[in-house]
């Protein structure tokens, strides 16, 4: 790429980038990884929609901004703790502000034996060897450009083990908390979570903002599912409105293991999610149900990666999206059924639904296949609410907001059926309600 | 309570209704007959406030209310209903608690106390002597799955809840049994009151064995040619719908028999 005479504002602030003092600074092998990802990033710079992956989802307006290299003050923001609570998750939790731990808001306390859950700064600071080797991996991996400028500069996150068989008994709940700061900030996160050998944890990962504010954060989590391993993962996100998050996920499954993820997108200006999934063990599971709900500008881009690599794995996707007013929702799922995964069962389904004549949302499926007898199923679709059903609702009297807002909330039920967690499935269903037009 | 009169209305560019005139008092049933392509569906799709259909000339008031200048949630809650011909089934809306929110959006736009769950639950016990459906049916998403019997008892269940002052049955025989339809018809003569009109659409004559109507109307060409009491529905059925164009040379090329 030929350089181009004005320097790029986004990239022009990063400049100073490689001097900034995180977590683990000092550690030789972490600095190499850190510069090298910077380097990479800032070469490239941000990818422009002749990318086919950022084909739909310009990022123009996000490289004429200038972020703050974090947010000094995100130790010390006061923050209601009530405000980071979630009905029916009472159990270990992890909050970060701005992208940096707050011990003051977390719960670590008396940690199930077996389970152990610290934030990834401390981890760097205290005890950094056990950790080498993963996010050495993790931080080389091909990734994209957010994943390269994550791994730069992440200097927290989450990072979780439960050892092998043990159960944990209850959700642990990790909290990623947006709130104003001097400057637009930018904070990234890296998340390091592995299931040991017939493990089970439930994970509830909440994004929320406890005022308006401008920020971009980006999450990267890879969570590594052990052999008869079992996760549940529920994700809330409900960011600042004019906030924008990129949010990259990898799950890596090994034989018999089981991980299931439902998703309510809810906030945020521009949000990307790429959700990787490898199914890397004969008989291996992976399903995720999600819904993007947008209004106003939003615009919310979802990319979902499912490869079966082993035998007689299955994995079975269900996601819905409403688009009202002037959003944009993007959807791509794109699974793999890799050479030698025979026996392998997969469902992809995306149905979208416009609320308005300038709301858009593409989706697009794809399915390859190089096994033999493979069960595979996909559609898309992208429709308007059913007028027959909007006129029956009304003539029995419901107003036509209430009757457009009940076949809307209809058409996304399906999703959070699964959630086995009645308490946070009424509570996903409730904030989907809240956010629906009336 | 319900004066229609010179009303033309017109679906998809085509004049359907063509000055139709009929006047309702509280307490009547009438019945309204008609060959296919008559207008008998428009007329209550017109009437409940259906998009798709333009009222071109004529009125229709309802209670002293213009009721076309109504939206459809609103003429519900002025005391109108329509029993659907054919009932919409709606994936993901429970039965039940559509038609809480249904009678609590009428009730909170009429000024009068919503139901709680327990009052309506006592309410939904009490209708169901009226027309019985399943607690089955209740609990499942609106019409979906329903046989064609289940789905116009719902309708009938759900006027007996919903208690309107003007029920329109659009074809509600159509694609009954015999027994289907007597169940149907002892719902809705359960629900007969000295305060509350029926105008009962039908095709045929056999409905009008079980709902007994005080008057018959006869559609044809968008316009009531014939009215009468109860005979003419006999009469209807033993020369059918050519004899009454006969009696109306002008009308003869234009309806279908």
């Amino acid at each position: 790429m030929s350089p181009s005479p004005a320097p790029v504002p986004f990239i022009d602030a990063l400049r100073e980038a490689g001097s900034v003092r995180l977590p683990g600074s000092g550690l030789a092998w972490l600095d190499a990884a850190r510069r090298e990802n910077l380097e990479a990033f800032m070469a490239a710079g941000l990818p422009d929609t002749r990318a086919e992956a950022w084909k739909y989802t310009a990022l123009r307006a996000l490289g004429q901004r200038r972020f703050a290299l974090g947010d000094a003050a995100a130790a010390s923001h006061p923050v209601d703790p009530y405000a980071l609570t979630l009905p029916g998750i009472d159990g270990p939790r992890l909050v970060f502000v701005n992208g940096v731990f707050r011990a003051d808001l977390s719960r670590l306390e008396a940690l199930l034996p077996g389970l152990s859950l610290q934030p990834l700064s401390r981890v760097l600071e205290n005890d950094p060897e056990p950790l080498r080797f993963a996010l050495n991996r993790h931080y080389r991996e091909a990734g994209d450009a957010f994943a390269q400028l994550n791994a730069a500069l992440a200097g927290d996150g989450v990072v979780l083990r439960v050892a092998p068989g043990v159960r944990v008994n209850k959700p642990i709940h990790l909290c990623f908390a947006g709130t104003p700061a001097q400057a637009d900030a930018a904070w990234h996160v890296r998340n390091v979570i592995e299931l040991g050998e017939n493990a089970e944890l439930d994970l509830v990962e909440h994004h929320l903002a406890t005022a308006q504010h401008k920020h971009l954060g980006t999450l990267v989590s890879d969570i590594v599912v052990r052999d008869g391993a079992k996760l549940q993962h529920a994700l809330l996100q409900n960011a600042a409105d004019e906030s924008t998050l990129i949010r990259r996920g990898s799950v890596h499954l090994g034989a018999k293991a089981q991980a299931a993820m439902h998703v309510l997108e809810l906030g945020g200006a521009l949000v990307r999610h790429d959700l990787h999934a490898q199914l890397r063990g004969d008989g291996a599971r992976f399903g995720t149900r999600g819904v993007f709900v947008l209004r106003g500008r939003q615009h919310v881009d979802t990319q979902l990666s499912i490869r079966h690599q082993a035998l007689n794995t299955a994995s079975e996707s269900i996601w819905r999206g409403v688009a009202d007013e002037r959003a944009r929702g993007v959807f791509r799922g794109a699974i793999v059924v890799a050479e030698g995964a025979d026996g392998s069962d997969a469902s992809l389904s995306n149905k979208n639904l416009l609320l308005s004549t300038q709301a858009e949302i593409d989706t697009k499926p794809e399915l390859e296949i190089y096994a033999d007898e493979v069960k595979a199923a996909h559609g898309a679709t992208v429709g308007q609410l059913d007028e027959r059903a909007l006129f029956y609702l009304r003539s029995r009297g419901l107003p036509n907001a209430e009757a457009r807002g009940l076949l809307t909330a209809a058409f996304c039920r399906a999703v959070f059926t699964s959630l086995p967690n009645e308490t946070l499935r009424d509570h996903f269903s409730d904030a989907l309600l809240a956010r629906l037009p009336s | 309570m319900l004066k229609i009169e010179n009303l033309h209305a017109r679906v998809e560019g085509k004049d359907i209704l063509k000055g139709l005139t009929l006047s309702v008092n509280p307490g009547e049933v009438h019945a309204i007959m008609g060959p296919n392509g008559a207008g008998k569906s428009t007329l209550g799709n017109v009437l409940s406030g259906r998009e798709g259909y333009e009222v071109t000339a004529g009125s229709v008031t309802f209670q002293g209310r213009d009721l076309l200048a109504l939206e459809p949630e609103d003429r519900a809650a002025a005391g109108v209903f329509l029993a659907f011909q054919y009932p919409v089934e709606i994936p993901g809306v429970n039965n039940t608690y559509f038609l809480r929110a249904a009678l609590n959006a009428q009730r909170k736009q009429r000024g009068e106390a919503e139901l709680d769950s327990m009052q309506f639950l006592k309410l939904v016990r009490e209708k169901l002597k009226i027309m019985q459906i399943s607690d089955e049916l209740l609990h499942r998403a609106v019409n979906e799955g329903f046989s064609g019997g289940e789905k116009k008892r719902n309708e009938i269940f759900q006027m007996a809840v919903l208690e309107p002052k003007l029920a329109i049955l659009d074809e509600t025989d159509s694609g009954l049994d015999i027994d289907a339809l007597k169940q149907v018809a002892q719902g809705v003569n359960a629900l007969r009151s000295p305060d509350r009109a029926f105008l009962v659409i039908t095709h045929y004559q056999r409905l009008l064995d079980y709902i007994e109507p005080d008057f018959v109307h006869v559609l044809a060409d968008g316009r009531i040619v014939e009215s009468g009491d109860k005979t003419l529905a006999l009469k209807l059925e033993e020369h059918g719908y050519a004899w009454v164009n006969d009696r109306d040379p002008a009308l003869a090329h234009g309806a279908r028999a």
